[in-house]
């Protein structure tokens, strides 16, 4: 394929041009977008004021739909008494003097709020302080609104301030740190309605994602996706029939020190579709690892070897008196619960542009944990991790699988080994075999109940592979003990129920971490781990005789460690008791259904007990007994999650999370079989579509608490509610996600 | 060589016959507004309009194209009722199927100028939103199509 005009470059100007009137950018600005306009006010890394009073925040979280920029932007223009229409923002590139850049576990407008409050209170106070210099009046006497400073009858705007030269106060982190953050009565833009800064250019086809980025000269790649994610060794290259593709250039076995694409070839030719069509031809001999021996049954069974051994694992939570107390109960209930593997299958395919300029390496692509693959990129391409920058591009989703931007490793090889830009892109199948998907889990949970039906401990055992072991084991956490463990793999396991004596075991799936990459799955271990706990309390409120919603919140008492506290758990159990009860009440719990309907309830917290989004769902759910097809007819949720930003992002993100919980739950899921998932495209992984949506009542509770995130939480808690009402409706109680109609017609055969 | 117009304007592209429409107009136009999704025109990403029909570029060889008109979601120039509203509605969230869920709708409501919850779930089926925006993409159709009849009447 020949070009009809240039390339589009990646000159700073050009792109600052794309991007204007849409108040974001993405990358590439930096200084030079203000060099000809003299000094513009910064008193900190993260915004700069220019002479007209235009704002730019700098935005180091990635833009994957969750409108991030938007959340932080208005917490830092709200502190600052800036009007809303002068506020821009960028999203940078990679930089030491950002810090550890991230975007997961639904933290960055929870983690960034105090910091982005403060920077926006120092500017809002040096401004005042210049601003009442110039005008002669004390700066106790002025207030600052809408980008001006005003004392008495007059006013200067902030421009105006920069252009007399400009505050010349500067904030240590320590004076930072200390400054108040306002009441939550005086705010003007925080949780207030406002319009995301990123959409515009995602409506009329502007917006550049990864999958867009170019360079001159560069070739285009795919890769042959190895039989094995691990220890694959290529043997032999065969490329005579690629020879015959116009266009095919050359097939590369990749060198790679990080160890992170073991065995693979990449396929270069001069456009994408001679690529794809030569990787087709192209014959590689690989010597595989042990994975293709492996399949998803294999790994569930290791993890019940895992939980039936009394020891090993970390003890996330280990109370004294356990043991004792399921001595002495009178009775006791023990379930197993299963799920399936998940893919991300994120729409945009995992991609990078690579190559070297002016003596760095340039990666071009989406991600959501650069300080994470740097030092990996470092490695492979065995340089400094200072010649390595990352631009910065939204992504068209992210949901987890960009945490893991291994997809950048072997485009930066490529790059180097052919001496051009390369862009590679992976194809819907690559990419899905190359998916870091969600592991699949195996849990066993027990109950104690003492002779006047009293719960009087618990026990909640896990085993599913670790991401944290695999990619960041330096973040794991540790038991009292000191045995590290992956928290984000057992999360929700340590619950806000009043249990008695707690124990959880946290054990990481050896067979599935070395088998395939576990990933990161939008809400992680939250998304089985409370599958399990709350199938389980449905399941102990049927045991106890006790209504679902009654049982819950006789247990969420707030009392113990489960009282909460600050800064992000004000309040605790007793929270999740009141969304809870709420979302009973508005969607007619008690009320009696027409035959084979029902309402299941499910309450979580979201992603973790340091961060708790309170969450509650009544699904109400229709089983077709001839087929065993479950329909979702509504979906009722209310969430408590603190202090709400922008409060359209935070509905949209719960809509989202929500319907993902429902497609995991009769939609998606595939199979690990000897050492590939089985799904490779939309032909058999089927997330959900428009027509499956059922209707959605969702709430938030108006609360000046700490913000808390909500990318996640809604995912974790529909798949238990929708299990349940499916025993509401027929008394068939299903243990494995996905629900499956043939599991459904099974278990109501088998009554 | 074959050549068409696109968003108006007369190409002329010298690549393969069965090179996938979608790459000629991302790579060689340089029309990137219409996205990669799966290659095999189940999700919707890379729908454009090849005369005046909603089309999967990613199956559809260029040579098939030869001397049609086609529209890309450039071509709406942003002014299109349903560009209104899936910005009043706020629809984007990652924004990457929107290209395509934009292009099947505008034939959505040319077809079905008053679309029941039935046509949109017929017609946009085809289009996957990952994100699962599908109850504002719902809303922002009946908005456009509310919008285009009342221009419609007062024409």
């Amino acid at each position: 394929m020949s070009k009809l005009k240039g390339q589009p470059t990646l000159s700073r100007r050009a792109f600052l041009i794309g991007s204007a009137g849409t108040a974001i950018a993405f990358g590439f600005a930096g200084t030079e977008a203000t060099a000809d306009e003299s000094s513009p006010f910064e008193p900190t890394i993260w915004y700069s004021i220019d002479r007209s009073g235009i704002v730019t925040i700098n935005i180091t979280r990635a833009e994957m739909g969750q409108h991030v920029g938007t959340a932080l932007a208005r917490i830092l223009a709200d502190e600052l008494e800036v009007d809303w229409s002068n506020v821009r923002i960028l999203a940078v590139d990679t930089d030491p003097k950002w810090g550890v850049m991230i975007t997961g576990g639904s933290r960055s407008v929870s983690d960034g709020f105090p910091l982005y409050s403060r920077v926006g209170a120092a500017g809002r106070i040096a401004l005042i302080e210049a601003g009442a210099k110039l005008l002669g009046a004390s700066p106790s006497n002025c207030l600052a609104r809408q980008g001006a400073v005003f004392a008495a009858n007059q006013s200067i705007s902030y421009g105006e301030i920069i252009r007399r030269g400009g505050p010349a106060r500067k904030f240590t982190p320590d004076e930072l740190a200390e400054l108040p953050i306002k009441e939550a009565s005086e705010r003007r833009l925080v949780g207030k309605k406002a319009d995301a800064l990123d959409i515009p250019a995602k409506i009329n086809g502007t917006a550049r994602y990864g999958i867009d980025a170019s360079a001159p000269d560069m070739v285009y790649a795919r890769p042959k996706i190895p039989p094995t994610r691990n220890d694959s060794v290529v043997r032999s290259v065969d490329d005579s029939a690629a020879k015959r593709i116009k266009g095919y250039l050359t097939s590369l076995v990749l060198e790679d020190p990080s160890n992170t694409v073991p065995g693979w070839v990449v396929v270069c030719a001069t456009s994408y579709p001679a690529a794809i069509r030569a990787a087709d031809l192209v014959k590689v001999d690989w010597t595989t690892g042990s994975a293709t021996e492996v399949s998803e049954q294999d790994i569930l069974d290791y993890g019940a070897k895992q939980i039936a051994a009394s020891s090993g694992g970390a003890l996330v939570v280990d109370d004294p008196g356990v043991d004792s107390a399921f001595q002495a109960a009178r009775s006791v209930l023990e379930r197993t619960y299963t799920t399936g593997s998940v893919l991300h299958a994120q729409l945009e395919p995992v991609n990078a542009l690579a190559f070297e300029k002016d003596g760095r390496f340039e990666i071009h692509t989406g991600s959501q944990w650069q300080s994470l693959i740097l030092p990996v990129l470092a490695k492979a391409l065995q340089l400094p991790q200072e010649r390595i920058i990352m631009r910065t591009y939204p992504m068209g989703g992210g949901f987890g699988r960009r945490l893991d931007s291994d997809y950048a490793v072997p485009a930066a090889l490529a790059a180097k080994a052919i001496g051009k830009p390369v862009k590679l892109v992976l194809t819907r199948p690559d990419d899905m075999r190359f998916d870091t998907f969600r592991s699949p889990s195996i849990q066993t949970l027990r109950l104690a109940f003492d002779a006047r039906g009293k719960v009087t401990a618990m026990e909640h055992h896990a085993s599913a592979g670790w991401p944290s072991a695999i990619v960041a084991p330096a973040i794991m956490h540790k038991t009292r003990d000191g045995t590290p463990y992956d928290q984000d793999a057992i999360d929700g396991a340590d619950h806000w129920y009043s249990v008695g004596a707690q124990r959880v075991r946290a054990l990481s799936n050896t067979l599935a971490n070395t088998s395939f990459r576990p990933g990161y799955l939008r809400s992680v271990g939250p998304g089985w781990t409370n599958w399990a706990v709350e199938t389980f309390m449905d399941e102990a409120a049927r045991m106890a005789q006790v209504d679902p919603v009654i049982f819950r919140v006789g247990l969420l008492d707030g009392a113990g460690r489960n009282a909460g506290g600050a800064p992000n758990a004000i309040g605790g159990a007793k929270r999740q008791a009141a969304v809870l009860k709420r979302a009973a009440e508005k969607a007619g719990w008690g009320a009696v259904m027409p035959k084979d309907t029902g309402l299941g309830v499910a309450t979580t917290f979201g992603q973790d007990r340091a961060m708790p989004t309170w969450v509650a769902c009544v699904a109400r759910v229709h089983v077709d007994r001839p087929t065993g097809a479950v329909t979702v007819e509504k979906l009722t949720i209310v969430v408590d999650a603190g202090t709400i930003v922008h409060p359209d992002g935070a509905l949209a993100q719960v809509e989202g999370g929500a319907l993902w919980g429902l497609s995991i739950a009769l939609h998606e899921g595939t199979e690990f079989v000897k050492g590939q998932v089985k799904d490779t495209n939309f032909d058999s992984y089927t997330p959900l579509r428009i027509g499956d949506v059922p209707a959605i009542d969702i709430e938030i509770i108006d609360s000046t608490e700490a913000p808390v995130g909500l990318g996640e939480p809604g995912t974790t808690v529909v798949a238990p509610a929708i299990g349940n009402a499916v025993f509401a409706a027929t008394g068939i109680r299903l243990r494995r996600l996905p629900i499956r109609p043939a599991d459904v017609l099974a278990a109501l055969r088998a009554r | 060589m074959t050549s068409f117009h696109i968003n108006g304007r007369l190409v002329i592209v010298d690549a393969e016959d069965d090179a996938p429409l979608l790459w000629v107009i991302r790579d060689a136009i340089g029309l990137t507004g219409t996205k990669f999704g799966c290659g095999i025109g189940m999700c919707g990403a890379c729908t454009v309009h090849v005369g005046g029909r909603p089309t999967r570029s990613c199956v559809t060889p260029l040579v098939s194209v030869a001397g049609a008109e086609i529209t890309t979601i450039e071509g709406l120039e942003g002014k299109h009722p349903l560009q209104t509203a899936w910005a009043d509605h706020q629809v984007p969230q990652c924004g990457y199927c929107q290209s395509g869920q934009i292009m099947q709708a505008a034939s959505l409501i040319r077809d079905f100028p008053a679309p029941t919850d039935e046509d949109i779930d017929a017609v946009m089926a085809g289009n996957l939103c990952r994100c699962m925006a599908y109850v504002r993409i719902r809303n922002a159709i009946k908005q456009a199509a509310a919008q285009a009849r009342k221009v419609a009447a007062d024409e």
